[in-house]
């Protein structure tokens, strides 16, 4: 029996709440359990010191993945370098275990259009803000490879929110009916902003809206990191080459909670209770991977502060590199709107350059 | 010597689709009903047969997962032609086509680029149900990062719709359908394309330059002929691309005349009309003689049939807007 022959609410899961082992094991060494601990370590601290430099006027919005290490790191961890991610807005983890450099990611939340553009290399697509967006883009980058005869796997971030959009039921539906190498990936964190999963839809689950559109559907403890591992394993393997019964394109829902607010500009404690917050808390993705490798003699103390300075290190460096960026020349906001710039365009930036030329920086940037 | 065929518009159309699907594996086209049944408006008719349902795909109805699926195909190097069945159902699409298509060439750096070219049937004239006339091509202009293209002859509808599928960048590619059976023109079987971006001169005139694309470069002619027979010579302009919008065209046709009147069937407010008189003021004003006049739709929402002939500019008020112009 395979993973995707459950019931949509019978929960996957391999590390209970104590890092205790409950489910299948997954097949990994032990030092890529620990990279995947540091990933998490990483983007915890990472998400941190974010939501610190917007506080301190450094950093624009900021939306925070605080809680969701554990389906960020557990799923991009089971994807191939040649794989493809299309994430939504919040998977700077994910992002970050498949390529993205930290950099990166800071550079686009302080405004640099550069930080969408990523290393030629690493299979990322730019960051989508419109909610649920993404999902077609998913379903016809998958569907390109399949016509091409390539064997490449793509996975989709969204949110639960998501799943309420036009775009989700329109991009999962072709992802069944083409039957594309599709993962689609649901960080069903409780919350769209103020609104609680239950104002999304009366379903039990997420994961069984995957029965309407012919694809399989899957439940993930989203806070048991080697769990979602294992189940985004299993479908990127089946995306990539199908048992000849079964569909290729998978749902997975994993259950999981956003410790802070939807984004900087939030407030979440006008719209959820201190006691679900602290609640889930102790379901810490990072702690309960950390009690399981230090059950099993993987890691200790040494171990673990060691990790915690190189990733506080490894933060900090990309901080500097990111705020030493200078801003970008206003020729870029002409450069890239098109292959070749219209004549019309290029009138336009030759008016305000020489404007530039003219009046200098100062007249046009504050402070 | 060149082989020729004797086509419509909607024909040539089709003979561009095939060319290109022949020329490039990595071109695909996509929509509601352009396989086995060769399209509501036959454009792709007989294309599923030559070339298979991986290259002409029928899709589920579902305008913003066609589109929004390109989007992703296009992303990966491929040259997806999505078809609407009509632009009175692009709104659906809307937020793909102005969140993604438009942008991700610029949100990229660059890294990716979108050669897609969306084609939809749109405008009025042919007694079309409610939401099957609309002509809001003011909406594509506006947004930057794509092209829009509305052919009006049947040679330059297939190589304008070539250039457009071999375009780096996105394309909204509108077919005027009124004129897709209307006249039939010679069309080279070869592959060839006509630029966009550039405008046509249809007619030399010295007294007014008359600025209009698609179905209504008919009317527009029509009633440049019948002032020609009263003495009064038009310059009939067709943008046949109205983004990047051709301006040197544009200027130089009003400093030749003095004069201008723009024709277009969509609405007059927010319209191309307004852009073009607004780029005669910036560029050429010391040459203007007259008010610019623009003979439109009126600022209503597309009637039913039984209206739609006083809706849409004919012959008549087109004349009347040049004899404005002439007269002030």
């Amino acid at each position: 029996m395979t993973v995707f022959d459950r019931a949509y609410d019978d929960t996957v899961r391999v590390l209970d709440e104590d890092g205790e082992v409950v489910g299948d094991l997954p097949d990994l060494d032990d030092e890529s359990l620990v990279e995947m601990y540091r990933h998490m370590r990483l983007a915890r601290h990472f998400d941190g010191r974010a939501v610190s430099l917007q506080r301190q006027g450094r950093m624009g919005t900021y939306p925070p993945l605080s809680g969701q290490e554990g389906a960020q790191i557990g799923s991009a961890y089971a994807l191939d370098a040649d794989d493809w991610m299309i994430p939504s807005y919040r998977e700077h983890g994910a992002a970050l275990v498949h390529g993205l450099p930290l950099k990166q990611t800071l550079l686009y939340w302080m405004g640099h259009e550069d930080g969408n553009n990523a290393p030629p290399d690493v299979n990322v697509f730019p960051v989508a803000v419109p909610i649920a967006s993404q999902v077609p883009h998913a379903t016809g980058a998958a569907w390109a490879s399949k016509l091409r005869g390539e064997n490449d796997a793509f996975v989709c971030y969204f949110g639960d929110g998501a799943t309420s959009e036009g775009d989700f039921h329109e991009g999962v539906n072709f992802a069944g009916v083409f039957d594309t190498p599709t993962v689609f990936f649901c960080n069903n964190n409780q919350w769209a902003i103020s609104v609680p999963r239950e104002r999304q839809t009366r379903s039990a689950t997420l994961a069984q809206k995957a029965e309407a559109y012919g694809i399989d559907g899957v439940q993930v403890d989203g806070m048991d990191p080697l769990a979602v591992y294992s189940v985004t394993e299993a479908a990127l393997e089946k995306a990539r080459d199908p048992e000849t019964d079964r569909p290729r394109p998978t749902l997975i829902e994993a259950v999981q909670y956003r410790f802070g607010a939807h984004t900087t500009a939030d407030d979440p404690t006008v719209y959820r209770d201190d006691d679900e917050v602290e609640s889930w808390k102790r379901k810490d993705p990072i702690d309960r991977l950390e009690s399981y490798l230090r059950g099993e003699g993987v890691l200790d103390d040494e171990r673990v502060a060691e990790i915690e300075s190189s990733v506080e290190a490894q933060v900090a460096d990309a901080i500097d590199a990111a705020e030493s960026m200078a801003r970008p020349d206003p020729r870029e906001l002409f450069e890239h709107a098109y292959a070749e710039l219209p004549p019309e365009l290029e009138r336009q930036y030759e008016e305000f350059a020489a404007l530039r030329d003219e009046r200098g920086d100062a007249a046009f940037l504050e402070d | 010597m060149t082989e020729t065929q004797n086509l419509t518009l909607v024909q040539a159309i089709r003979d561009g689709l095939h060319t290109e699907l022949r020329e490039d594996d990595d071109v695909v086209v996509m929509g509601q009903d352009v396989g086995k049944n060769g399209g509501v408006f036959r454009a792709t008719e007989g294309l599923f047969d030559e070339f298979g349902g991986d290259r002409v795909i029928d899709t589920p109805l579902a305008e913003s997962g066609i589109v929004g699926t390109a989007v992703g195909m296009a992303a990966m190097g491929m040259r997806p032609v999505p078809e609407i069945q009509f632009s009175g159902f692009m709104y659906p699409g809307f937020d793909q086509i102005v969140s993604h298509m438009a942008r991700f060439r610029t949100r990229s750096r660059g890294r990716f680029t979108l050669p897609m070219t969306l084609r939809a049937p749109y405008g009025g004239g042919i007694r079309a149900p409610e939401h099957h006339s609309e002509s809001k091509e003011a909406f594509y202009a506006h947004e930057a990062g794509l092209k829009v293209v509305i052919p009006s002859t049947p040679y330059e509808a297939k190589g304008l719709l070539a250039a457009s599928i071999r375009d780096p960048d996105p394309v909204i590619f509108l077919e005027p359908k009124l004129i897709y059976r209307a006249f039939r023109e010679e069309v080279p079987e070869e592959p060839y394309t006509v630029p966009t971006g550039e405008a046509a001169t249809r007619r030399e005139g010295d007294d007014v330059a008359v600025f209009t694309y698609g179905a209504m470069t008919r009317p527009t002619l029509e009633a440049a002929e019948t002032l020609g027979e009263e003495g009064i010579e038009c310059e009939v302009v067709d943008l046949r691309t109205i983004s990047p919008l051709d301006r040197e065209a544009v200027v130089e046709a009003f400093e030749k005349t003095g004069r201008a009147v723009v024709v277009h069937e969509a609405p007059k407010t927010g319209g191309l009309a307004g852009e073009i008189t607004a780029i005669l003021q910036e560029e050429a004003l010391l040459y203007q003689e007259a008010p610019i006049g623009r003979v439109t739709g009126f600022d209503v929402p597309y009637p039913l049939y039984a209206l739609e002939d006083y809706y849409l500019p004919s012959a008549a008020r087109i004349e009347d807007g040049i004899l404005e112009a002439v007269e002030f």
